[in-house]
């Protein structure tokens, strides 16, 4: 490609991020350092049951054992686990009886990331669980769920006061023992969501948590807990933001989804950490571990994430199709620029009789990044009739980005049907004069390319977050053509 | 409307347009010819603004002003339209979108106001009854799996949306079967009036039998070696370009 079009790619990709402020506000932390005394004093400071430190001891044994993971498709940067805070939260809380009572610079930081607290302002139809940093700041339209049976709070919250659901379901789609990172959660995860679906219920809303980063020298361990009892439907949505730091941070959640009979769960990510700078200075390390059981027969999991954010995103979100006609769905679409990486995708398990899988990647790079599909599909030896469709493109922006693919099969019954498809494609140069030629200028002919490349995706997300998402990768994408 | 003055241009090393002289007015058709590998397409990309080829001499006036200091998108606005040989597919972008997105990028440089949903639909329903465009086509991602002879329709149908000044056809009429071409056809001749002009890149004189040329030009190795009217084109239909190519060589020196 010449100079030119190289230099115009340069600049539609290296747009700036936008949500790279940070909040002064009176924070409280835990002394940096790993050890059982800093997974007490997190205990203490939220005021936990017994049971709940123990099994946080539990797994700190647990992840004494692991080893860091080297199969990966990148370099893992050195990290000093003994030299983050594993809790970081603002002063004045706890007991808020109403929102009068949050710190106004709380109100002020989610309003700007576009996220109003005040249920007057907010979206109809959205219920959102805002955590900042360590803690849940506040759970909006919590009475109006109530009123159906639903719990929407955050975990800590359930922990004290549903501890016999969080009890059963902590832990039991991603053990502590599944990987060093879902082990070290497990042992100092600080905050997060909880969702309780009761029978029969289809939620009125959607739910939603948005995630935000602050503080300095820290790391978030969020964890997520959502069940979705007999009959039951939600739509749950993530988003999350960070400060431009010169620092690598660490975000290393686990989310476990539990779909009983018949129940459908649709879980959405619009993940947007900071990538770090066009140097690869900074940025999130976005390490986490999403996993959802069909526990029960005819039950429906569906992961749709829009990733472009963090200098490094690693994950699969994955669905165990225990039960019989269960169906588990991954949509994903991963942009990475600059120097970022991604090595994401998604791992189906069938294990129940006529379940089903769909998988629809679709990964961009731009610039100098690197961007990964790793997936797997394993069916069981009971698994009749199981079926999986697998479709992983990827898209090249410019001459300096890779593109990977990484698939798994694994089929023990004869009776399987897996289909996989991958194609990888450059940015045509002949789509873009195409579209010149039609009055369109390079930028924004991009951005047209590449949201019709992505539709099928995103045409999964709630509707409000779709138009988000499509402006979304057009700004990430602002000076990237190439 | 369109001078082009002694214009030589290549791709990388390679010349391949070796001084061509070119002079369209408002209201004309022109149709060039020429043998394969002349230059006829370079010729149109260029003027387009394909960046594969470099400029090396020569200049181009489009209504007063200097062409190829333009953008491609900026040559666009300004009113030039190129239906192009190979249209272009582009998945998960609807036609409908698409046109909407370059109708208003046209007219917001033009200081026109963008059109409402219920004025662009308007506009649409008139347009595609010009090229029998069915809906489907609309909704439909823009080009992807349309047959050859759709996807030259469709690029009438743009050239109908968007009322450019000058157009040049290349080789629309390649492909296509004598319906589809005679569709074509009905659809220059009734978007043709005195303020727009054409120029027509095509190997057949078949396609000249709907649109009637006011010029024929020969292209020959980067160079417009004959210029006639539409009875040229009957004498190369009947005679091949053999006597055109020895005329041309008689024309040089020795080499």
């Amino acid at each position: 490609m010449s100079n030119t079009s190289n230099d115009i790619l340069e600049k539609v990709t290296t747009g700036d991020y936008e949500y790279g402020f940070s909040t002064e506000i009176d924070m409280e932390y835990a002394p940096p350092g790993l050890n059982e005394e800093t997974i007490a004093f997190i205990s203490a400071k939220k005021s936990e049951p017994d049971w709940l430190l123990q099994w946080r001891l539990k797994a700190y044994k647990t992840f004494l054992k692991q080893q860091l993971p080297r199969w990966q498709n990148f370099e893992l940067p050195e990290m000093d686990l003994q030299a983050i805070s594993y809790y970081a939260a603002p002063k004045k809380k706890p007991e808020l009886k109403s929102l009068d009572e949050v710190d106004p610079e709380l109100l002020k930081t989610f309003e700007k990331l576009g996220i109003p607290l005040n249920e007057q302002k907010q979206l109809t139809g959205v219920a959102v669980d805002a955590v900042f940093d360590s803690v849940s700041v506040v759970t909006t339209f919590r009475e109006e769920l109530s009123k159906v049976g639903i719990i929407f709070c955050s975990i800590s919250e359930a922990i004290k006061e549903h501890p016999e659901l969080v009890q059963k379901y902590l832990g039991s789609v991603v053990p502590q023992s599944d990987n060093y990172y879902a082990a070290l959660n497990s042992a100092v995860f600080s905050d997060g969501s909880f969702v309780y679906i009761p029978e029969g219920v289809r939620c009125p809303m959607e739910l939603s948590t948005y995630f935000r980063i602050n503080a300095k020298n820290s790391g978030q361990f969020e964890r997520t807990l959502i069940i979705a009892d007999k009959n039951s439907y939600v739509s749950y949505l993530e988003g999350c933001t960070a400060p431009s730091r010169d620092e690598n941070q660490l975000h290393a959640a686990v989310v476990e989804l539990v779909a009983l009979e018949n129940a459908e769960i649709k879980y959405s990510t619009v993940q947007n950490w900071y990538p770090g700078d066009k140097d690869g200075k900074g940025g999130v390390y976005n390490f986490v571990t999403k996993r959802g059981i069909c526990l029960g027969n005819h039950s429906k999991i569906s992961w749709t994430q829009v990733e472009t954010g963090s200098a490094i995103t690693w994950k699969y979100p994955s669905v165990i199709l225990k039960g019989d006609y269960t169906s588990g769905e991954f949509y994903s679409v991963a942009v990475t620029r600059h120097k970022q990486v991604a090595d994401t995708g998604t791992k189906m398990y069938h294990i129940g009789k006529n379940s089903k899988s769909r998988i629809i990647s679709k990964g961009i790079s731009a610039g100098e990044a690197q961007n990964a599909y790793r997936g797997l599909v394993q069916v069981g030896p009971n698994a009749r009739n199981a079926r999986n469709y697998t479709q992983c493109d990827s898209l090249l922006i410019g001459d300096r980005c890779g593109a990977h693919t990484f698939p798994y099969i694994e089929s023990k019954n004869n009776t399987a049907q897996i289909e996989h498809e991958a194609t990888t494609s450059k940015i045509g140069e002949d789509q873009i004069f195409y579209l010149n030629q039609r009055g369109i200028d390079t930028e924004k002919a991009v951005g047209m390319i590449v949201n019709g490349y992505v539709k099928e995706v995103l045409e999964k997300l709630p509707m409000e977050f779709a138009v988000e998402a499509q402006k979304l990768l057009a700004i990430t994408l602002e000076g990237s053509v190439g | 409307m369109l001078t082009i003055k002694n214009l030589f241009a290549g791709i990388e090393d390679k010349a391949i347009l070796k001084g061509i002289n070119l002079q369209v007015n408002p209201g004309e058709i022109h149709a060039i010819m020429g043998p394969n590998g002349s230059g006829k397409s370079s010729l149109a990309s260029v003027l387009a603004g394909k960046e594969d080829y470099q400029v090396t001499d020569g200049e181009v006036l489009f209504e007063g002003k200097d062409l190829l200091e333009l953008s491609p998108d900026e040559r666009a606005k300004e009113g030039l339209f190129l239906a192009f040989q190979y249209p272009v597919e582009i998945p998960g972008v609807s036609n409908m979108q698409f046109l909407k997105t370059a109708v208003n990028e046209i007219r917001s440089y033009r200081n026109q106001p963008a059109l409402t949903a219920g004025e662009f639909l308007s506009l649409i329903k008139q347009k595609q009854k010009l090229v029998e465009l069915d809906d489907q086509f609309l909704r439909r991602s823009l080009n992807t799996g349309f047959s050859g002879g759709e996807k030259k329709k469709n690029e009438i149908f743009q050239l109908a949306m968007f009322e450019p000044k000058l157009s040049i056809l290349d080789e629309t009429d390649s492909g296509l079967d004598i319906d589809a071409l005679r569709i074509i056809a009905n659809g220059v001749n009734r978007l043709k009036n005195n303020n727009n002009s054409f120029v027509l890149i095509t190997h057949y004189q078949r396609l000249l039998d709907y649109i009637v040329p006011d010029f024929v030009h020969v292209l020959y190795d980067g160079k417009i070696i004959l210029t006639g009217t539409k009875d040229l084109a009957l004498e190369l239909e009947e005679k091949g370009y053999d006597w055109v190519k020895e005329m041309a060589h008689a024309k040089e020196p020795a080499q």
